[in-house]
């Protein structure tokens, strides 16, 4: 995109160029999560009411009941913000801010369709995991800032959680940048091209048990039920949210709900073909740069919308375990992540890994659907060979 | 161009700036917590120095291990002293003077280092052009990767001049690196077990004193 602003450009006005792609890609990016978000707000409702026959958002505000959306940010803005007597008040006020700004960074390297991503990066899998774990920082100078024993008490609560769980969750990572032989995300998600066997979800019999490992600990992750002991209500009165209001709690959720969504695009791309619909008719219908660019725009576009579809049921199905499980003790919490998570995540890689030599570039069951080699495989072999010839 | 190369240099001093200043919130806070911020933070600016030069793999080594390392740092500092919000850490005037003075010699050190390594560099490139020459070329940590394998790109393209190098990959050492610093830790965990019975037997101590 630089490139395109710039050539419009005389060639002193480079930066500009360089301005106009970042502020553009940030808006885009914004646009989307903020959307997103505020869908996800009331569709949190609206699962709730469902399943836990609830009236009020059945009947509720306008069609669908979206006026109550709007209704809650006016208030959550018109709201007095209140710092604590004995609150680190610096602290405490920047502490939302340190919440959001890692979860939303991390969408800077998340593709959204094939191109469709701010920063192409070759470590996408290890910049996304590194960065949306800062998250956590500013949970804890919240629970520690606010100066209250229960904000304190859910800060410490979701540092171990968090921390704790970060480990299996890397490790169900490892299984698609194997199979993809990349850790760029678009990489990842092309390597899965074409009918929804192709997959990695249903690569092997290991890696759609990783998948399923990767849901519990991407809801653990994201403090969602069962998971949700940081802010226990009926224990610790909203954990380390409790000494904040208005429009700083406001930006807590949101980085409640942008985790959320991040965890379930990366589950979509790694595990569930990206882009790629389970049926690949865009590519029968010729959607490509090769036929025309509109054409392949609107490919793009296509997929896109099945990305999205992906995670949007993701994060209904995270919503659905919270109004249908209830809340695990801390050391039930501790006890998953280390007794049975990590263990099972590490003998899913292994499995996986003993899968692809014995049958390479075969599926689910070694049918015989065939994969492309990995490309670090094709690779290595290159370069052996390269070595092989040119030493005497 | 001369634009573009100015954009770099300003978010070079952006970075710099912030993670000095935040070097320097470090030492004089006197607030724990508000020191790992502050070291949290110079951390993540050091991290974005290492992304602008054109290295993610370093800058997101750095962001999940340092910064993530100091994050459980400010766990403990939180948990120790949690009770006593007010306790304030100071600094006696020997310790300033001792660390004023290893500070600038550090600063000496890097200072020469710096100035020198522009002239090092042109004297490298002067004698082995390839080297600069392969560098640039690919920015993909591929290779990174294939020469922890022992599959080096370099090695290859040098081998074709003539000299056959035989370079073993960094897999064992990082292997057995990584089983030493494990049998570290399972060390570290026995020793710090190791202490329980007696410090639970000390708690009971002061408990039946208590009820007594």
């Amino acid at each position: 995109m630089t490139d395109q602003i710039a050539s419009r450009l005389p060639e002193s006005w480079a930066w500009a160029a360089w301005a106009g792609a970042a502020l553009i890609h940030v808006a885009l990016m914004l646009c989307f999560v903020l959307a997103a978000v505020a869908f996800f707000v009331w569709l949190e409702r609206k699962v709730s009411a469902r399943i836990q026959d609830r009236l009020g958002p059945t009947r509720v505000g306008g069609r669908f009941g979206w006026l109550q959306s709007p209704a809650d940010g006016i208030k959550l803005l018109c709201k007095e913000d209140i710092i604590p007597a004995a609150a680190d008040s610096f602290l405490f006020r920047i502490a939302p801010y340190l919440c959001f700004c890692p979860a939303f960074a991390a969408f800077a390297a998340i593709p959204l369709a094939d191109g469709w991503v701010a920063l192409r990066l070759d470590i996408a899998v290890l910049f996304v995991l590194a960065v949306a774990g800062m998250e956590i920082f500013g949970v804890i100078l919240a629970g520690y800032a606010s100066g209250s024993k229960y904000s304190l008490f859910g800060a410490m609560r979701e540092a171990a959680q968090v921390v704790s769980y970060e480990a299996p969750l890397a490790l169900c990572l490892v299984i698609p940048v194997m199979l993809a032989g990349s850790m760029d995300l678009t990489t990842i998600a092309n390597a899965q091209e074409g009918w929804f066997t192709q997959w990695f979800v249903f690569h092997n019999p290991f890696s759609f048990a990783a998948f399923w490992i990767y849901v519990v600990c991407a809801t653990a992750n994201t403090n969602r039920a069962p998971f949700d002991l940081p802010e226990a209500e009926s224990e610790l009165v909203a954990g380390f949210m409790t000494e904040y209001s208005g429009f700083r709690w406001a930006v807590f959720f949101m980085a409640e709900y942008t985790a959320m969504l991040a965890v379930c695009l990366i589950a979509s791309i790694a595990f569930l073909g990206g882009w790629n619909g389970p049926i690949p008719w865009t590519g029968w219908l010729g959607l490509s740069y090769s036929v025309h660019p509109a054409l392949g725009f609107l490919g793009d576009f296509v997929g896109f919308l099945n990305l999205t579809a992906k995670s949007f049921l993701g994060v209904i199905f995270i919503m659905a375990l919270r109004w249908t499980l209830p809340r695990l003790r801390i050391d039930q919490v501790m006890a998953m992540c280390w007794k049975y998570c990590v263990p099972l995540a590490a003998a899913m890689l292994l499995g996986a890994a003993v899968w692809l030599c014995l049958f390479p570039g075969g599926v689910f069951r070694g049918v015989g659907l065939r994969n492309a080699p990995s490309p670090t495989v094709a690779a290595v072999g290159a370069f052996a060979g390269e070595r092989e010839q040119v030493q005497p | 161009m001369t634009a573009a190369v100015l954009w770099h240099n300003v978010f070079f001093w952006i970075f710099g700036l912030a993670a000095s200043a935040l070097a320097v919130g470090v030492v004089v806070s006197t607030n724990v917590v508000r020191m790992a911020v502050c070291l949290v933070m110079s951390l993540a600016a050091v991290a974005g120095l290492f992304f602008l030069a054109g290295a993610p793999l370093l800058g997101a080594i750095q962001i999940l291990v340092y910064v993530g390392g100091t994050m459980v740092l400010l766990v403990f500092g939180v948990m120790l002293t949690a009770r006593l919000p007010a306790a304030a850490m100071r600094t006696n005037a020997g310790q300033w003077v001792a660390a004023l003075i290893v500070g600038a010699a550090l600063l000496a050190v890097l200072w020469q280092a710096g100035r020198g390594l522009s002239a090092a560099c042109a004297r490298r490139d002067a004698a082995a052009p390839s080297a600069a020459e392969i560098a640039p070329a690919n920015q993909t940590v591929t290779e990174l990767g294939l020469a922890l394998l022992g599959v080096r790109a370099d090695a290859a393209q040098s081998a074709e001049g003539g000299s056959s190098t035989q370079r073993p990959g960094y897999l064992l050492p990082f292997e057995l690196i990584s089983v030493h610093l494990l049998a570290a830790l399972v060390g570290a965990a026995y020793l710090a077990r190791s202490r329980w019975p007696a410090r639970r037997q000390a708690a009971d101590d002061v408990r039946s004193t208590d009820m007594e």
